[in-house]
C-alpha cells in the first residue's frame, strides 16, 4: 500500500513534469503560446473535459468506470434545450434533462450493482442505447442551439468573472465539491474502501450495492452539468459528439493524472494535473496546425504510455489477477 | 398419509419424469438454448413485418454481410475465450479495407500480394495488442480501446487525404470480383470462406493444443499459469488471430463495395461483441464455441438487416443494438452465476416407492438379534481404508480394495504383512477371480478392470451401449459396483446408479428410482451390453451354484432377484426375496450350497415412510442443508445366509457395532468368513461353525466337477 502510494505519487509527478516540459517546449517553439490570453484559453478549452474527468475519476476510484457520460451529456442537455426552444418553461426543461440523466445513471447503477454486469461493459452498451434513444425519441436535429432566452444560465459557460472564464470557475466548483465528497464525507471514505477491495468493504458492512448506484447517479449528474457548461460556452449542443473519441479523452485525463484503474487510489488533484497536461498538449498541437485526426493518434499514444505506466506502478501478476477482469 | 394422495403421488411421480429437468440442465448444450430461442423469436417476429425476409436475393445479400461479420466474430470469440476482449476489430477492419483497396486500385499490386499484405497488416495490429496485453499484461478493454482510437485515427487521416484515389476502380480483375460478388453453387464466396474458417477455428479450439491452451487460460488463468502453460504467449496469439480475421473481413468488404468511407467499420466492434455475447461466449473467458459465435452472429445480422429494411429513423438501430447487448450480457452473467445453483436444487428428484410391510422382527424371526460376530479376528486394523469387497485366492492370500485406489494383498497364512497388489486409481469395489487367475475388479468412477497374476492392470471396459432416450450420457460407467463371472467367462456386473458419483451414493437413496443397471461384458468378443436397465441401486451379484442364473440385490427396494442366464426360463427375472428387513449389498456363495448376503444397513419406519412421500423428500432437499437430510440407516448391518428359494437360514449380528457397523461384503474361505465394509478400516475373520474347511470360492467356481 505504501509502495503503491509512493508509485502513484511519482506518476503524478512525472505527468506534472511532462506538462511543465511540454509547456516550456511549446512556449519556446510556438509564437503566441505564452500569452495570458492563450494560457486562459488552454484551461477554458479543457474545462469541460476536466469536469467530466472529475466524474470519471470518482467512478474509477470506486472501481467502476462510466463510458456513457458523453451520450448522457449530449442527449440530456440537447433534450433540455430543444424542449426549451419549444416553449417549455426553463426550469421544467432543466428538470426533464436532469431527470433523464439521473434515469440513465440509475439504470447503469442497477445493471452494475444488482445484475452484476461489468461496469465497463454496462456503460458501453447503455451509452450506445442512450445515443440511439436520444436520436430516435428526444432530439430531431443533430445540433440544438441555445436561445438567448436562457438568461443568466448562460453565465455558467460563457463570460468572465474577475477576468477568469466562467467555465473555468464551473470546473473549480465541481472539483471543489467533488473534493469535499471524496475526502470529507462518509460516502467518499466508503468509496475508497470499495475501490480498494470491494469484498472486504462488503464484509465490513458498507452498503456496496447502493453505493454503486449512487456512484453512477453522481457521474450522470456531473455529465449533465458538463453538458450545460459546454452548451452555454458554444451556444449549442452538438449531439454528434457521441461518435467522437471524447470519452477516451476523459479516461485519458483521469489515468494520466495518476488515478489507478484498479481503484481505491487518486484524488481530484490528479484530475486537475491531467487536465492541464492534456490542455497544454491539445493547445500546442492545435497551434502547430496539426490535423484533428493526427492529434487523436498522439493522444492515443500518450494514453497507451499512461496505461503502460499504470500497469508498471500498479502491477498485476498471474497469482493475484482476478479471473474475468478485463 | 391418506390413500388418495398416495395414489396421486404414485402416478404423478411415475408419469412425470422430474429427473429430466436436472439432467437437461446439466448438459453443456443447454447453454445454447437461450440464444437459439432468441434466434427463433427474432426470425418469427421480423418475418411477420417483412414479407421477403427469406427471399433468395435477401438471403444472398445477408450471406455476404454475415460472412464478413462472422470472420470478425470468430476472432472476437477466440480472444474472449482466452479471457480477453478486442475492441480494435472495427478499426482494423476499416484500415484493412482501405489498404487493400489502395494496394489493388492505386498501386496495382497482384491480388495475392494484396491479400497477403493486408492479412499481415491485421496480424501486425493484433500483435501490437497481443504484446501489450499478453506480455505487458495491460487491461484488454482499455488497451484495445486505445489501439481502436489510434488505428481509427490513422484510417481517418488516410481517408481524408486519399479517399478518391483509392476508390477509383481503374482495374478489373475477375478474381477480385469473385471475392466480393462470386458464388460457389449459389453460396456467396464470403459466407463459404467464413464457413471454412469457422471449421478450422472449431477444430483448433477443440482438437489442437493451442486451442486447449486458449480454453485453459480463459477458464482459469491462474491454474493455466501454474500448470506451466505459457499464458502470455497464448494470449498474444489470440489477438494476432483476431487481427488477421478482421483484416480478412476487410478484404471481403473492399472487394464487395470497392470503396472505403469514414463510416466503414464504425461500431463493428459493438456488433461483433453483441454477437459473441448473445451467442453465449462469456465475458472473461472459459465458455464459448464457434457454434455459439455463429448463433449470435445470425441473430445480430437478422435484427440489424431487418431494422434497416423496416426503414426506421436513425437511432433505432443503435438503440436496439445497445439494449440487445445489455440483455445478452445480463442473461450471460445471471446464467453463469445461477446455473449450478439451480442445478443443485433441481437435480435430486425423488420418486415414489412403497416398500413391503415386514412388521417387527421378533425373537422367533430368522433375523433375530444376536452377537455372533463379537469374537472376530481383525485383519489390517487401521492399515486399510474402505475394503468394500474382500476375496481370497487358492493360496489363502487375501485381497481387498482401498479408498486410495489400490488393490491390497495380505499374505497368507496370518495376513499380517501386506503389499499393494495393483494400483488402479479409483476405489475398487466388487472383485472376482476368473478361471485364469486374473482378478477382475469393479472400480468406482472408472469401470471394469483386471489385474493379472503378474500384477499388470488393464482396463476391460468402461463403456456400454447408449440407451436411446437417456438424457445423461449413460454409455460411460460411473459406478460399477459388484461383479461375478458365469461359467462361460462372461462377466456380469452392476452399475448402481448412472445419476450420481460414488461419493454421493446415498443421495441416490433419496430418489429411489431405477437409476442403475446390470451390464454384461463378454471377454471373448470384447463387447459390453446393458442387459437389465432401470434397477434401483443394483448392488451384489452372484452366479448361482448351478451356473444357470445370477442372483442380484437391489439395495433401496430391499429385494433380491434372479435373472436366468440359461435353461427354460432364460432371460426372465424372478423375485426371490421381496421383503428384506435391511439394505442388501454383496452376495456370495457359501460352502453348503447356499448364499451369504451382507446388509449394509437396516430399514427404519421413518425412511420407509419417506419413500412414499416424494414431495416431502423434494422439499427436504430444497430447503435444508445436506447434513440435515434424512438418509437410510447405515450404522448397523448384519450377514444372512439364504438358500436358492430365498429362505433365510441364519443371521449374524455384531450387536456392539464396534467392529462391523456396516458390512458390505463377506467371503467364505476354508471354513472362515471374511467381512469387509466400504467405510470401515478393518477386515473381520470369523470361524463358521461346521463349515467345510477345504471349500474355497475359486474352486467352487472353476474346479467344479
Amino acid at each position: 500500500m505504501r509502495l503503491g502510494r509512493l508509485s502513484a505519487l511519482s506518476q503524478e509527478q512525472i505527468v506534472l513534469g511532462m506538462a511543465v516540459v511540454l509547456f516550456a517546449v511549446f512556449a519556446l517553439s510556438i509564437d503566441g503560446f505564452l500569452t495570458a490570453g492563450n494560457i486562459l484559453s488552454v484551461i477554458q478549452n479543457v474545462s469541460v473535459l476536466g469536469i467530466l474527468g472529475a466524474g470519471m475519476a470518482m467512478s474509477i476510484i470506486g472501481r467502476g468506470i462510466d463510458l456513457s457520460v458523453v451520450s448522457v451529456m449530449a442527449y440530456s442537455v440537447a433534450w433540455t434545450l430543444s424542449a426549451f426552444n419549444q416553449d417549455v418553461n426553463l426550469y421544467l426543461a432543466l428538470l426533464m434533462g436532469f431527470g433523464f440523466a439521473l434515469a440513465v445513471g440509475l439504470i447503469n447503477g442497477i445493471l452494475i450493482a444488482y445484475i452484476e454486469i461489468p461496469a465497463i461493459f454496462a456503460t458501453l452498451a447503455s451509452g450506445t442505447a442512450v445515443a440511439g434513444f436520444g436520436q430516435y425519441f428526444l432530439v430531431d436535429t443533430d445540433v440544438v442551439f441555445v436561445s438567448d432566452a436562457v438568461g443568466r444560465l448562460m453565465s455558467i459557460g460563457s463570460g468572465r468573472t474577475l477576468g477568469v472564464p466562467n467555465s473555468v470557475i464551473s470546473l473549480a466548483i465541481v472539483a471543489g465539491v467533488l473534493y469535499w465528497i471524496l475526502h470529507r464525507t462518509v460516502f467518499g471514505r466508503y468509496l475508497f474502501a470499495m475501490g480498494d477491495n470491494t469484498r472486504a468493504a462488503r464484509v465490513a458492512g458498507i452498503p456496496v450495492r447502493p453505493m454503486m448506484v449512487a456512484q453512477y447517479l453522481l457521474t450522470a449528474t456531473i455529465a449533465f452539468i458538463a453538458g450545460l457548461v459546454t452548451a452555454m460556452a458554444v451556444e449549442s449542443m452538438n449531439t454528434r459528439v457521441v461518435n467522437s473519441t471524447l470519452v477516451y479523452d476523459v479516461i485519458l485525463i483521469a489515468v494520466i493524472g495518476g488515478i489507478s484503474l484498479s481503484g481505491g487510489r487518486g484524488s481530484v488533484r490528479n484530475v486537475l494535473i491531467g487536465t492541464v497536461m492534456i490542455g497544454v498538449l491539445l493547445n500546442g498541437m492545435t497551434m502547430m496546425n496539426m490535423p484533428y485526426t493526427a492529434q487523436n493518434i498522439v493522444k492515443g499514444a500518450i494514453l497507451l504510455v499512461a496505461i503502460i505506466a499504470d500497469s508498471f506502478f500498479n502491477p498485476r501478476d498471474e497469482q493475484t489477477s482476478q479471473q474475468g477482469d478485463i | 398419509m391418506s390413500q388418495p394422495s398416495e395414489f396421486y403421488s404414485r402416478w404423478r411421480y411415475r408419469l412425470f419424469p422430474d429427473h429430466i429437468v436436472g439432467e437437461v440442465l446439466s448438459k453443456n448444450w443447454i447453454d445454447n438454448a437461450i440464444p437459439f430461442l432468441i434466434l427463433i423469436a427474432s426470425v418469427a417476429f421480423f418475418s411477420v413485418f417483412i414479407q421477403d425476409l427469406f427471399a433468395p436475393y435477401s438471403l444472398i445479400d445477408n450471406g455476404r454481410q454475415i460472412g464478413e461479420l462472422l470472420l470478425v466474430v470468430f476472432g472476437m470469440t477466440i480472444v474472449m475465450m482466452a479471457g480477453g476482449i478486442d475492441l480494435s476489430v472495427g478499426a482494423t477492419f476499416a484500415l484493412a479495407t482501405f489498404c487493400s483497396l489502395g494496394m489493388f486500385n492505386y498501386f496495382e499490386l497482384p491480388l495475392a500480394v494484396v491479400v497477403v499484405l493486408t492479412l499481415l497488416l491485421g496480424a501486425l495490429i493484433g500483435a501490437l495488442n497481443g504484446a501489450l496485453i499478453g506480455f505487458l499484461r495491460l487491461r484488454a478493454f482499455l488497451t484495445t480501446l486505445v489501439t481502436l482510437i489510434m488505428v481509427r485515427a490513422t484510417f481517418d487521416t488516410l481517408v481524408l487525404n486519399y479517399q478518391v484515389e483509392v476508390s477509383m476502380a481503374m482495374r478489373f480483375s475477375d478474381a477480385w470480383d469473385f471475392i466480393g460478388d462470386g458464388d460457389v453453387l449459389g453460396i456467396p464466396f464470403s459466407f463459404l470462406l467464413a464457413a471454412i474458417v469457422g471449421i478450422f477455428a472449431h477444430v483448433m479450439l477443440t482438437r489442437l493444443g493451442i486451442g486447449w491452451r486458449i480454453q485453459a487460460v480463459g477458464g482459469s488463468r491462474r491454474s493455466a499459469f501454474n500448470a506451466g502453460i505459457s499464458v502470455r504467449k497464448t494470449v498474444f496469439y489470440t489477438y494476432v488471430m483476431s487481427g488477421t480475421l478482421a483484416a480478412a473481413a476487410g478484404v471481403l468488404y473492399a472487394s464487395r463495395l470497392g470503396a472505403a468511407g469514414s463510416d466503414t467499420g464504425l461500431g463493428l466492434e459493438v456488433s461483433a461483441l453483441t454477437a459473441a455475447v448473445l451467442g453465449g461466449v462469456s465475458l472473461g473467458g472459459g465458455r464459448g464455441s464457434i457454434a455459439k459465435a455463429l448463433l449470435g452472429s445470425l441473430i445480430v445480422i437478422i435484427i440489424q438487416s431487418s431494422l434497416v429494411r423496416l426503414g426506421l429513423r436513425t437511432g433505432a438501430n443503435t438503440l436496439v443494438l445497445g439494449i440487445l447487448l445489455l440483455v445478452a450480457v445480463a442473461i450471460d452473467v445471471k446464467w453463469l452465476k445461477n446455473r449450478l445453483k439451480v442445478l443443485a436444487k433441481v437435480y435430486v428428484s425423488p420418486g415414489y416407492f412403497r416398500l413391503p410391510d415386514i412388521g417387527r422382527i421378533g425373537s422367533s424371526s430368522p433375523y433375530a438379534d444376536n452377537n455372533r460376530l463379537a469374537d472376530v479376528d481383525l485383519i489390517g486394523l487401521e492399515e486399510i481404508e474402505g475394503p468394500e469387497d474382500v476375496i481370497l485366492d487358492e493360496d489363502d492370500n487375501l485381497y481387498c480394495g482401498s479408498r486410495h485406489g489400490d488393490v491390497i494383498r495380505f499374505f497368507s497364512p496370518d495376513h499380517k504383512r501386506w503389499e499393494v497388489y495393483g494400483h488402479i486409481g479409483g476405489h475398487p469395489l466388487g472383485m472376482a477371480f476368473d478361471a485364469q487367475g486374473n482378478l477382475n475388479v469393479c472400480v468406482s468412477g472408472m469401470g471394469l478392470y483386471q489385474i493379472t497374476p503378474d500384477k499388470e492392470v488393464r482396463k476391460l471396459t468402461d463403456e456400454t451401449n447408449r440407451s436411446l432416450l437417456s438424457v445423461i450420457d449413460d454409455s460411460r460407467m460411473r459406478f460399477a459396483d459388484d461383479l461375478d463371472i458365469a461359467p462361460d467367462g462372461k462377466i456380469y456386473f452392476s452399475e448402481a446408479t448412472i445419476r450420481f458419483n460414488t461419493d454421493e451414493w446415498m443421495i441416490d437413496a433419496l430418489e429411489s428410482r431405477g437409476n442403475g443397471r446390470i451390464i454384461c461384458y463378454d471377454p471373448a468378443a470384447d463387447t459390453t451390453r446393458t442387459i437389465l436397465p432401470k434397477l434401483m441401486f443394483p448392488n451384489g451379484i452372484c452366479v448361482s451354484h448351478d451356473g444357470q442364473s445370477i442372483l442380484y440385490a437391489e439395495t433401496w427396494p430391499c429385494r433380491i432377484s434372479r435373472y436366468w442366464l440359461a435353461g427354460p426360463r432364460k432371460g426372465e427375472v424372478e423375485l426371490v426375496m421381496p421383503d428384506l428387513p435391511g439394505y442388501p449389498d454383496n452376495i456370495n456363495r457359501s460352502s453348503d450350497g447356499h448364499y451369504w448376503c451382507a446388509f449394509v444397513g437396516m430399514r427404519a419406519p421413518a425412511f420407509d415412510l419417506a419413500m412414499r412421500m416424494p414431495s416431502f423428500r423434494k422439499k427436504m432437499v430444497d430447503r435444508i442443508p445436506h447434513d440435515e437430510w434424512l438418509y437410510p440407516n447405515m450404522n448397523a448391518g448384519c450377514v444372512i445366509k439364504f438358500d436358492e428359494t430365498g429362505k433365510v437360514l441364519e443371521c449374524l449380528w455384531d450387536s456392539k457395532g464396534v467392529n462391523h457397523p456396516m458390512i458390505t461384503s463377506m467371503r467364505e474361505h476354508k471354513g472362515y468368513l471374511y467381512l469387509g465394509g466400504s467405510l470401515n478400516n478393518r477386515i473381520g475373520k470369523w470361524k463358521i461353525p461346521g463349515a467345510d474347511p477345504d471349500w474355497t470360492g475359486v474352486s467352487s467356481y472353476w474346479r467344479a466337477t
